[in-house]
Order: structure tokens, then C-alpha cells, then sequence
């Protein structure tokens, strides 16, 4: 099947493509440098083109996400669909935790055509996977937790990388699990005990291993096993104010570290995700102010990270992270119901809603800080634009955050009229000007992400070789003025006119057309020297049998979990 | 004065849902437009004249319009929802959410109700002749803000978790209460002239409950403060001799007041 994508203005840095007026081609599912004349035309001129869009970290399956659903009925009377006949739509409901299928829709209305799932508890991995195939169109894959994992503090505590290795090799394959997930390292183990860490130097309890040598530790397997993606680290002290200190000193850890994917065009050996939450300076809520500046000039200055921000969006929402002291501390300052949860030898979780209001102190300065980061990092190659859906804000409001990064005008607006006055003295906001050109954006959507993730050989980016994922948006980049025009921006982005998957027309005029494509799944194959392999399992087996909830035979994900398996080679013997 | 008369056919046995049943809605409309309002029926939407004989006199505002459902409305649901102004009287009993986050005006109905009347009220003034289920004046599910105005009158019984997350607003139930009236609550006044079966404002932060009757099963967080006569609430002189309690302090800072008739009630004081 051969169709063509007409005389939209395209924006796909990942070739330096930047607002030029270019046709698309597709052929069988992937974007190709020509088709024949017999290519079903679709007119994209006077619009936007860019490759469909990749969500780097998000909340979207799995066993937390469906808590959130149940102890929120609130939050589903907030925001339902009805059924579709025609277009075999299926009902949903949820505002901050939409239900599986409007998830998918949601994503792809926008132009998301592949997401990640930044948080999956390995011995819930099949609860994960069956969420992650009841999403439609996305492409999709899930992060295992590993930064409170026994195992993995048992070798790292001994400094053993190779069964360290080998371990995080077969859990990946067991869990069909994409990358390294470290959400507060060794401090939700101490929440086991009702506890926590502080900084990077505390020892887990019963441990002998502190936080900074679990990031070193998993970086080094990283990059032995030859991932795609880099580790993937939710720093100590999430949401404490003078945390920054503990941001940069856990973003040093891995620096030099030599960076070794297999696949893919990654250069960085750490990705620290939702920022946001790890600038605070101050010592209590009452003096807390940004070090957004400090951690973005950190980021500026350091090629071995990237980040994403985890943008506030001024929303009541519902939390949720493997990060259970956390979650403790917010249900201690809200007041607000929590739902907490130990998962065995593996991690631990926490759910409570919260309500971010702009004219309260503290939101509003998170709003700023989210903002200033996005705006002060000065290469968006390094900045991957998200909420940390649903935490700082639901992902439905991306749109709103590309109008803000792009109008100044808009900010103004915001600060003067909408937030609370902490956000002008607390960060730099006010005095930043920049705005996003299209390009940017897209970087921080498209580029930046696939890339960072491993993906850029066939996602966010339109050569030829690429999936044929594609977003047009109705908006004239000629004619529009995102400066003063940012509700037109935020509206645009909102509902894309045209969303391709694979080459197939799946969004049209904002609507979904097409509710029944299923995504792939990405999982990171890799395969260690055969002994050390067998050692490890030899004693993981042994773990099992005196520990865990599960036989080891019942543990793995079967392949019949997968609709459409899509392993990234790692390193291979 | 516009009097608007809904005689209903039969109620079927699939719920009929008609929050368009009400003044907001028919102001403004000819009788011939009102038989044209939508309500569902099951998964299906339907005319108002499918399940009802429509007649009577129109009225332009919502407040000049006084509806009278004349007979059974006991499989009909969200009748009232969020309405603003004028009058609805049912001679009959009603389904689910009648009075649903109302905000103005008055419903009366002359039989009984099932759960979740006058949930999220706002405003207004909801009257139920006969019983009522559960969650009277509650909160939707799963919310932690429920009810925060207007008053509502029950004449007979109700059944579990009335008031629940309760903040403001006034209930008065004329007979008796089951298990955790008051529940949640943090600010309003719940009036129970009748015998409370158990745990009587259970986790309430705030707001005053009063307790006429016979309270069963009382909760531990409460604290004693000893015998008033005579207690004044919300303004309202209430005549009689009752223990007073704080709490509950199950309820970091808590300050809810119960008040319990001393009569018959031997058994909840500490001496
Ligand atoms: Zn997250």
C-alpha cells in the first residue's frame, strides 16, 4: 500500500529538517523516498507535518496505574466517552488515569504514536503487559524497577557487576522489560522498613550498598549489556526542598562511564527523568525556591545526561511512584486518601490524588521551575518534554505545554494573572523570553526522545527506513504567530488533522478512525557469558523457592502476553 | 405561577435517568416542546412523552415553574439534577439521586427515596415524606467533597452513611439512621431526631451531629465533655438534655461536636 503525504511544512530534526515544504512518502508500513503515482494522496498544505510523537515517561499501565483508577471513581466522572459504532471506538472514563483504550486514543488524537512506561514492578510484569496490549495504536514498552531490587543490591553491595549483569539480563527477557528504571535507589527498601534515605551516601537498611553505588553499579551493567536506553533514574529525595544538591551529585555518578548501545544513536549514560521535582533549593516549604538555573546550567555544561521535566500543569491529578516514602510524605501534607504497596524482594509503591492549584505558593513555583528548566536548557536535544503523566499533570495536557514554552506572551498572562506571586519571586520566570520555534518542539517530542531511548533508527524522525508514524497538524507555520496565537498553538496540538501509524490513516480531523491497531512491544534482548548466566539463575532459583510469593517457572512473561514482539538487541554472544 | 403536570404510563423495568426533569429545563418551553425532552431510557434516549402524559401551564424562568409528577416515579432516576430554581412535586416514591447536586429551589416527595438523594447539594431545599436509602447528602463516589449547602428533610428513615464528607448545608432525618451518619464529615449540621444504629460521625473533622434518639455502638475518638441543656446549633434553639462530645480524634485535629440525648443514652457516657 503506497501513499503520499502532500506539501505539508515539515519539522523532523532528528535530519535537520526545519519547516520545509516537503512530501512524505509511505510504502507497507515505513516511510520510503518515493512512491509510485498510484500512492493515495493526502493534502497536508498550509499544514504542519512532524514524525509521530514519543512519550519517554509516563504512568500508563500496570498495577499502580490501576490503583489510581479504582480509589479515583471522582476522577472518572470528571472526563467519559461513549462508544463509537462506526469507527469501533470503545467507551472510557478517567481525566488524570483514563481507562486503557482512552488512553491510546488520547496519545494518538495528539500525534503520540509510541510510549513508555516508566515504572513496572517486575513481579507485576504480566499485569503491565496485559494493560500495555489493551492500548491501542501505541507503540509501547515498560521500564522494570530495579533501584530497590535485593538482588541487585546484593551483587552491587559486593561490587559484582558481571552477576549483577546477568541477573538484570534475565529479568529484562523474564519481564519482556525495555530499560533500567531507578526510582529513589534504596530509599523505598528503607520505606519497608518505614524509613527512607537522605542524599546518595545512606546505606539501605540491612544492606550494604548506598544509593550511589546502585546508580554506578546499574550504569556500568547498562552499558555492558549494550542497552538502547540509558539507565533511567528517579533521583534520591524526590519533592524535598534543597534537593538539587543530591540531583547533580547522583547526575556525576555515571559520568564517564564509556556509552555502548548496540542499536540506536544514544551518546548519554543517564536519563534523568521529571527534573522538575529534583530543583528545589531552600530548607522547608517556607523558604523553598527553584535551583532550576543550577540544575539546567549542570545540564548545559555535562554531555552525558539527558532529562525530562515533568512539567506541572496546574491540574487535580493522582500521583503515583514506586517511590513510597514519598508518596507517604504527600498523603502526610495533603491529608488526602493514599494507597500504599510492598512489592516483596522487588520495590514498593504509593498512590494519592492531589490537587496542584495555581494560586497556591508551592504549585505555582513548581509550574515555574518545570518551565524554567525546559526554557534554560539551551539544546533540546538534551530536554524531553513530559508531566511524568499522571504525577505534575495529565500527558492530554502536552498542548497546553508547547503554547507555554512558545509564547512568552502566554507566560506573562499565566504569572500576572493566574499564579500565585511565589512564582515570580521564587524562580527566574519572569525574566526569561526564549520561546520554542516548531523545530524545538519537536525536538523535545520527537528527536530527542527516540533517540535517547534507542529508537532513532526507525522512530521519531521521517527518513526513509523510519516507521511511517506521522502527525500533521492544522496549523499554517507561515501565517501563525505561536507568540500571540498560543490558544490556536494549544488547540492545534490538541487534535491533530491527520495521525499515520505504521502508514495507516488512524486519526482524521482530530478523531480517532482507526481504534483497533495494536502496537508493538519493545523489549531489550541481551545475552551473557553462559556460566556466569547459569550461576546467577542457579541462585535466583534458590531465592525463589525460600522467599518469593511466585514459582520461578510462573515468574516470566510468556510470549503469548505479547501481540506483536519487538526485541532491541543488546549485547550478544 | 406555571404548574407543569407529569403523569407517568408505567415505570419499565430498565431505569428511566431524567435529570432533565426539572424547572432549568422546561422554562421557556411550550407543553408540546417539554413532551420533546430527552431522557433515557436504559442505553437508549428517549422522548419525555414516551413515560409520560405531559400538561399544564408553561412558564418562562425556572422560578415561576412548579412540576408535579403525579404517581409512581420509583424506577426513575436523577430527577432535580443540579437544578437551580422553582419547584418539583412528586406524589410518589422516586429512584436514585433525586435532588443530585442541586442548587436552588425545592423538590418534595410525597413517598419514599432510594440512595443518594440530594447528593453534592449545593443549595436549595430537598423534602422526602417517607424514607430514604443510603448516603443521603453524600459525596460523589470516592470524593472527599461532598455536600457543602442547602437543606435537606427526611420524614422517615434513612440507611447508611448519610452526610458522608458532609461540609456544610443542613439534614434533618425526623426518624432513624444506620451505621456512620456524619461520616467524613468537616462542616454542616446533622439533625437525627430518631435512634442511630453505630458509629455515629465516624472520622468527622468537623460540624455538629445531634442525636435525639438512642445512639448504638459509639466510637472511641470521641471526647466527654459533660451534660448541656438547652443547646443552640446553627442558630437553631434545641430543647432538651444532652452529653456532649468532641472528635473525632481518630482525626489528626479534629473538632466535630456530637451531641447525644442523655435520655436513654446511659450506656455512651464515661461515668
Ligand atoms: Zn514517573
Amino acid at each position: 500500500m503506497e501513499r503520499i503525504i502532500k506539501n505539508g511544512v515539515v519539522y523532523c530534526p532528528l535530519n535537520g529538517i526545519n519547516g520545509e515544504k516537503m512530501d512524505i512518502s509511505i510504502k507497507d508500513g515505513k516511510i520510503v523516498e518515493s512512491v509510485s503515482d498510484d500512492a493515495e494522496v493526502f493534502d497536508a498544505s498550509g499544514q504542519i507535518v512532524m514524525p509521530g510523537a514519543v512519550e519517554v515517561h509516563a504512568h500508563i499501565a500496570g498495577a499502580k496505574v490501576n490503583v489510581g483508577r479504582m480509589m479515583r471513581p471522582e476522577d472518572s466522572k470528571k472526563d467519559a466517552e461513549g462508544t463509537v459504532e462506526a469507527t469501533h471506538r470503545r467507551a472510557g472514563s478517567g481525566f488524570s488515569v483514563p481507562s486503557t483504550h482512552m488512553t491510546g486514543y488520547r496519545y494518538a488524537q495528539m500525534g503520540y504514536t509510541t510510549a513508555m512506561e516508566a515504572a513496572m514492578p517486575p513481579l507485576l510484569a504480566r499485569h503491565t503487559h496485559e494493560e500495555l496490549q489493551a492500548i491501542p495504536i501505541l507503540d509501547h514498552a515498560a521500564f522494570p524497577l530495579f533501584g530497590n531490587n535485593w538482588f541487585v543490591m546484593d551483587y552491587l553491595g559486593e561490587g559484582d557487576i558481571d552477576s549483577c549483569a546477568a541477573y538484570i539480563s534475565w529479568l529484562l527477557r523474564a519481564t519482556k522489560g525495555y530499560a533500567i528504571k531507578i526510582v529513589n535507589p534504596c530509599g523505598t527498601e528503607a520505606w519497608g522498613w518505614g524509613g527512607n534515605v537522605h542524599g546518595i551516601h545512606d546505606t539501605a537498611p540491612h544492606f550494604k550498598v548506598t544509593p550511589a553505588e546502585m546508580i554506578k553499579g546499574m550504569a556500568e551493567v547498562n552499558e555492558k549489556l549494550r542497552l538502547p536506553h540509558s539507565i533511567h533514574l528517579h533521583c534520591n529525595d524526590l519533592g524535598h526542598p534543597g534537593n538539587y544538591e543530591t540531583t547533580i551529585e547522583s547526575f556525576e555518578v555515571p559520568k564517564g562511564i564509556k556509552v555502548n548501545p548496540a542499536t540506536g544513536s544514544r551518546d548519554t549514560v543517564v536519563h534523568g527523568t521529571h527534573v522538575q521535582y529534583h530543583s528545589y533549593a531552600g530548607t522547608s516549604w517556607r523558604d523553598f525556591e527553584s535551583a532550576a538555573d543550577i540544575v539546567a546550567d549542570y545540564v548545559n555544561k555535562n554531555d552525558h545526561i539527558t532529562i525530562d521535566i515533568g512539567q506541572v500543569t496546574l491540574d487535580e491529578t493522582t500521583t503515583m511512584t514506586a517511590d513510597g516514602p514519598m508518596e507517604y510524605d504527600l498523603h502526610s501534607l495533603n491529608g488526602l486518601k493514599w494507597a500504599n504497596c510492598d512489592v516483596e524482594m522487588e520495590t514498593g509503591s504509593g498512590v494519592v490524588p492531589f490537587i496542584y492549584s495555581a494560586k497556591a505558593p508551592v504549585p505555582a513555583v513548581q509550574w515555574a521551575i518545570g518551565m524554567e528548566l525546559s526554557l534554560l536548557v539551551k539544546d533540546p536535544a538534551k530536554i524531553c518534554l513530559t508531566t511524568d503523566s499522571p504525577n505534575a499533570g495529565p500527558f492530554t495536557r502536552y498542548p497546553r505545554i508547547f503554547a507555554w514554552l512558545m509564547s512568552n506572551q502566554y507566560r506573562e498572562d499565566m504569572l500576572e494573572n493566574k499564579l500565585h506571586k511565589w512564582a515570580q519571586k521564587r524562580s527566574s520566570i519572569a525574566t526569561i523570553d526564549r520561546e520554542f520555534s516548531f523545530y524545538e518542539i519537536a525536538q523535545a517530542t520527537r528527536g530527542t526522545p527516540a533517540k535517547v531511548l534507542g529508537l532513532s533508527d526507525f522512530k521519531g524522525h521521517l527518513g526513509a527506513g523510519a516507521d511511517a508514524d506521522v502527525a500533521v497538524y492544522n496549523m499554517n507555520p507561515d501565517t501563525i504567530d505561536p507568540s500571540s496565537d498560543y490558544m490556536a498553538i494549544e488547540q492545534g496540538f490538541q487534535k491533530a488533522s491527520m495521525v499515520f501509524k505504521d502508514g495507516e490513516l488512524t486519526v482524521k480531523d482530530g478523531e480517532v478512525v482507526n481504534a483497533g491497531l495494536k502496537g508493538k512491544t519493545f523489549w531489550a534482548d541481551t545475552q551473557v557469558e553462559q556460566n556466569s548466566y547459569n550461576a546467577v539463575l542457579k541462585e535466583v532459583e534458590r531465592q525463589f523457592v525460600k522467599y518469593y510469593s511466585i514459582g520461578f517457572k510462573n515468574y516470566p512473561v510468556e510470549d503469548e502476553y505479547i501481540a506483536k514482539s519487538a526485541p532491541i538487541k543488546g549485547v550478544m554472544l | 405561577m406555571s404548574e407543569i403536570i407529569l403523569t407517568p404510563k408505567e415505570q419499565p423495568q430498565v431505569p428511566l435517568e431524567a435529570p432533565n426533569i426539572k424547572p432549568d429545563v422546561f422554562a421557556g418551553k411550550t407543553i408540546d416542546e417539554i413532551k420533546e425532552v430527552e431522557i433515557n431510557y436504559g442505553n437508549d434516549t428517549v422522548k419525555l412523552s414516551d413515560f409520560f402524559d405531559v400538561e399544564g401551564t408553561p412558564g418562562e424562568t425556572a422560578g415561576e415553574i412548579k412540576i408535579i409528577i403525579d404517581g409512581d416515579v420509583s424506577n426513575t432516576k436523577r430527577i432535580g439534577q443540579q437544578m437551580t430554581a422553582g419547584e418539583i412535586l412528586v406524589k410518589g416514591n422516586v429512584s436514585m439521586y433525586v435532588g443530585l447536586e442541586m442548587e436552588g429551589g425545592k423538590i418534595t416527595v410525597q413517598g419514599d427515596a432510594t440512595v443518594w438523594a440530594g447528593q453534592n447539594m449545593r443549595g436549595g431545599e430537598l423534602e422526602i415524606m417517607g424514607d430514604a436509602g443510603d448516603y443521603v447528602g453524600s459525596s460523589y463516589r470516592g470524593d472527599w467533597r461532598g455536600m457543602n449547602g442547602g437543606l435537606i428533610t427526611i420524614h422517615g428513615d434513612v440507611g447508611y452513611e448519610i452526610a458522608e464528607y458532609m461540609g456544610g448545608g443542613k439534614i434533618v432525618v425526623k426518624g432513624n439512621a444506620d451505621h456512620m451518619p456524619g461520616v467524613h464529615m468537616s462542616n454542616g449540621v446533622l439533625i437525627i431526631e430518631g435512634n442511630v444504629t453505630s458509629r455515629t460521625g465516624g472520622e468527622m473533622s468537623g460540624g455538629t451531629i445531634v442525636v435525639k434518639g438512642v445512639i448504638g455502638q459509639f466510637l472511641a475518638g470521641f471526647k466527654y465533655w459533660g451534660v448541656e441543656k438547652n443547646i443552640q446549633v446553627d442558630g437553631e434553639d434545641i430543647p432538651g438534655v444532652f452529653y456532649k462530645f468532641t472528635g473525632d480524634n481518630a482525626i489528626k485535629g479534629a473538632n466535630g461536636t456530637v451531641y447525644v440525648a442523655v435520655a436513654g443514652n446511659k450506656h455512651v457516657a464515661p461515668e
